[in-house]
């Protein structure tokens, strides 16, 4: 073990016991490591659980199958919401924001009590939400819309979750403090700790909305408070509903910068344009919230437009940025790298059997093209009425949390395992087909719910067959149901990419090859520091032609959807 | 990977941090903007919107 | 690196890489575009979801639909109340006021209206939340219980047209439908 005392480099300072990582010279706290280490193993197990329903779901919305009742189907997806876009992610979020502050900035972790105070009634949370969901009496779907009322576990677990969540970003922001004083880095932050400051800022935003709407919605089930206005609970509710989303994007997109760094050397193209598209998430990002508002009756244009739109597309320009200097950055290293030839030799020649690599970079481009330009569609005020609360919006949000979010977290998992679990991945093999087989099953799945969306079809609904209805008026047509069988393949796949990330991480923690040793080496191994060129990059000195074909085929297929989404609306009935 | 942050020489450190970098630069700042922006906009005037709903026949 | 703080202390003097700087411009105007663009369709377009709501008590509300209904049920050639499935079907006068009520788990009730005329369409719950999804015309709004949403309304096409619920509203939710009927 390389762990030696702090007073070695510290002068002055807490006594912290860390190691230096052999793969990438940070100096890592163990305080933190250990933390890092219980967050991701948690999330993993969350995303174990609300998989398995999420395949549940999607069995039982494949017409052909129907596997479960309509009682468990929507027991299930309330648990399957709560799970994987709750409890997976958060719990992973919080490792990042541990990774972020203490390891990269070389600091010890502020309070390492109190982060396990944090966690702990995290997981009490998370569990005590699956307790009251699975006794059958909260089945309100992750939404919870009142006036439908779940038992008042259903609503405390939340609280006590968001509570613990809310004293873990507390500890980040305290190890920002620490790290500052403790002059543990020179300058300013790196980009990717920056990213994680962003995720953190809307974190807290998030769940303050949470226990503004949550607290007064738990009395209510207690029978304190005798009525909760279902439109206000909904303005507030999604202050903390897609607000909880935004920390993923603000945190899967320092991630992408951090595998492209560490796998390939990458540098930012410039620090001063990524940070200020953080800047704009940070601003503006959770102002989306109001998508979820723009079929409501009450609420007016004004605030619609403005909310809707992130104040003017700010915080779209913010990500159309990231969705540029990303593969900019990782063109530029290739380049460097030695990869010159052509317009694509750079991404041809990338380590595409490397599955932090593959996973990033399937996650840039199905978050961009999937869930990023179906999400500007959506929150567009009038185009909304085409698609709101049909199954394009799961679509969408499974572009992006899915295909976006859990694929980038995943790929940063295959380099979690070596580098703070230090133990190499058991079977390279699969991990290195993972990817591939998560990520085609995710897109398919959203771009199937999204078509299927299109033709009318509702979401959270047990049976678009309508054979119990009152009137049978709507015979969706056969294309329908061919997107759900196709949306249940899908998540097959998907759920088989889950399976052997969550059987090869496990595998690889308890098994794997040790790394401690000092000739030890990664199967798949991290960017050699010694072709390192600290000064590129930046300032024009690399022209990016594949970049530019990438983006511009982007920026094609947005431009085109989004007025073919228009040509629809105009053929509708006129309403106004 | 072990790039070792570059000692900026004495005549720059003396130089002045532009304004903008000092922004960004404090996250204490940074998450009073994020909170207070969405806050107001989002929060703040959609209960405004709500509570101003009139009362039908 | 990402990974490491900034080389040059002083980041934000560095120049921007040119392709950066273009694309900025270009995805700045594109959104300045699509800003405007939701302005001017309320303007130039004919679909522009209402925002015309009042506060209403669920028990008036379902009053005031009962006793539409009452006085403008359609009556067949002989003599009886037209019935779909049980639910009364109501014909408003051209251009007039229109109530439908959404509860667990029905649209109630069927409603005839004439094509290419515009009327004043009430919709409310009485109970939870539901979603008015007009099918095949994939015409989606939030139904709120406690809150009258009144639009104006043109149907472009006649034919029978189902609403589905597409808000979660418990174990019947898949059941939950209604019917509009639009003639020449």
């Amino acid at each position: 073990m390389a762990s030696i005392d702090a007073t070695a480099a510290g002068s002055g300072v807490v006594n912290a016991p860390y190691r230096m990582c052999r793969f990438t010279g940070l100096k890592v706290d163990q305080a933190a490591e250990t933390l890092i280490k219980v967050h991701a193993v948690t999330a993993v197990i969350f995303l174990a659980l609300g998989g398995l329903m999420g395949l549940g779901v999607a069995l039982t919305r494949w017409p052909a199958v129907q596997i479960l009742p309509p009682e468990w189907f929507y027991l299930v997806l309330t648990g399957h919401g709560a799970n994987v876009l709750l409890f997976w992610i958060i719990f992973f979020e919080m490792a990042v924001l541990f990774f972020a502050s203490a390891i990269l900035l070389g600091s010890r972790l502020a309070a390492p009590k109190v982060a396990w105070l944090g966690y702990i009634l995290m997981l009490v949370g998370a569990l005590m939400a699956n307790y009251a969901v699975l006794r059958g009496d909260s089945t309100v779907m992750f939404t919870s819309y009142v006036p439908m009322q779940a038992s008042h576990w259903f609503y405390l677990s939340l609280i006590v979750f968001a509570v613990g969540a809310l004293i873990s970003v507390m500890v980040f922001f305290a190890t920002l403090v620490v790290a500052k004083n403790e002059n543990t880095y020179d300058g300013s932050v790196p980009l990717v700790t920056f990213g994680a400051i962003t995720a953190a800022i809307i974190a807290v935003f998030t769940l303050a909305s949470g226990a503004i709407i949550l607290i007064p919605t738990w009395l209510w089930s207690l029978g304190l408070i005798t009525e909760i206005d279902s439109l206000m609970y909904k303005v507030v509710w999604w202050g903390m509903g897609h607000s909880s989303q935004q920390i993923n994007v603000s945190a899967h997109v320092a991630i992408w910068y951090a595998i492209a760094a560490m796998v390939l050397g990458a540098k930012p193209l410039s620090e001063k344009v990524s940070r200020m598209a953080f800047l704009m998430y940070i601003l503006f990002l959770q102002l989306a919230s109001a998508h979820h508002l723009l079929a409501e009756p009450g609420m007016s244009a004004s605030w619609k437009i403005v909310n809707t739109s992130y104040m003017m597309y700010l915080a779209v320009l913010g990500s159309m940025i990231h969705g540029l200097t990303v593969p900019g950055a990782i063109e530029a290293a290739q380049r460097r790298n030695g990869f010159t030839r052509g317009a694509f030799e750079w991404l041809t020649k990338a380590p595409w059997g490397n599955p932090a690599f593959s996973g990033m970079f399937l996650s840039l481009v199905m978050f961009g093209f999937i869930g990023g330009i179906s999400g500007v569609i959506l929150g567009t005020e009038q185009l909304n009425v085409l698609m709101h609360n049909t199954l394009y919006v799961p679509g969408h949000f499974h572009g992006t949390v899915v295909a976006g979010t859990t694929l980038a977290f995943m790929a940063m998992t295959w380099l979690v395992v070596p580098l703070i679990f230090r133990r190499d991945i058991i079977w390279p093999t699969l991990a290195k087909w993972q990817p591939y087989l998560f990520g085609i099953g995710a897109g398919g799945i959203s771009l199937f719910m999204m078509g299927a969306g299109t033709l009318g079809v509702p979401r959270r609904h047990w049976d678009i067959s309508l054979a119990d209805a009152a009137h049978r008026a709507v015979e969706f047509p056969a294309a329908a149901y061919l997107m759900m069988g196709l949306n249940g393949l899908f998540a097959i796949l998907a759920a088989l990419g889950g399976l052997v990330f969550i059987v090869t991480v496990v595998a690889s923690i308890l098994a794997g090859p040790k790394l401690d040793g000092p000739d030890a080496k990664m199967v798949f191994p991290l960017h050699d520091a010694s072709r390192q060129v600290s000064e590129y990059g930046s300032e024009g000195t690399l022209k990016l032609p594949g970049t530019i074909i990438l983006v511009g085929i982007f920026f094609a297929a947005f431009v085109l959807y989004y007025f073919v989404n228009w040509k629809y609306l105009s053929e509708l009935w006129l309403f106004n | 990977m072990a790039e070792t942050p570059q000692k900026a020489p004495a005549g720059e450190a003396r130089e002045k941090v532009p304004m903008m970098q000092q922004v960004l630069d404090n996250p204490f700042l940074l998450l009073f903007l994020g909170v207070t922006v969405p806050a107001v906009l989002y929060l703040i005037w959609g209960i405004m919107e709500v509570a101003s709903v009139p009362v039908g026949q | 690196m990402a990974i490491t703080p900034p080389a040059n202390r002083l980041w934000w003097k560095e120049p921007i890489h040119g392709v950066e700087l273009g694309w900025i411009v270009i995805a700045f105007l594109w959104g300045l575009f699509m800003f405007f663009f939701m302005i001017a369709w309320h303007f130039i377009g004919d679909q522009n979801l209402s925002t015309e709501t009042y506060r209403v008590k669920p028990a008036a509300y379902e009053e005031k639909v009962a006793a539409w209904a009452e006085q403008y049920q359609k009556i067949g050639a002989d003599g009886e109340p037209v019935e779909v499935e049980g639910t009364p079907v109501v014909a408003p006068p051209e251009g007039g006021d229109v109530y439908i009520l959404a509860r667990l788990w029905e649209f109630w009730p069927v409603v005839e209206l004439k094509k290419g005329v515009k009327y004043r369409i009430h919709i409310s719950s009485v109970d939870w939340q539901h979603g008015f999804s007009l099918q095949p015309v994939n015409m989606n709004i939030s139904v709120h219980p406690g809150y009258e949403h009144v639009i104006n309304l043109t149907p472009t096409e006649t034919g029978e047209f189902g609403i589905v619920c597409n808000e979660y509203c418990g174990i019947g939710h898949h059941t939950m439908t209604g019917l509009i009927r639009v003639v020449e």
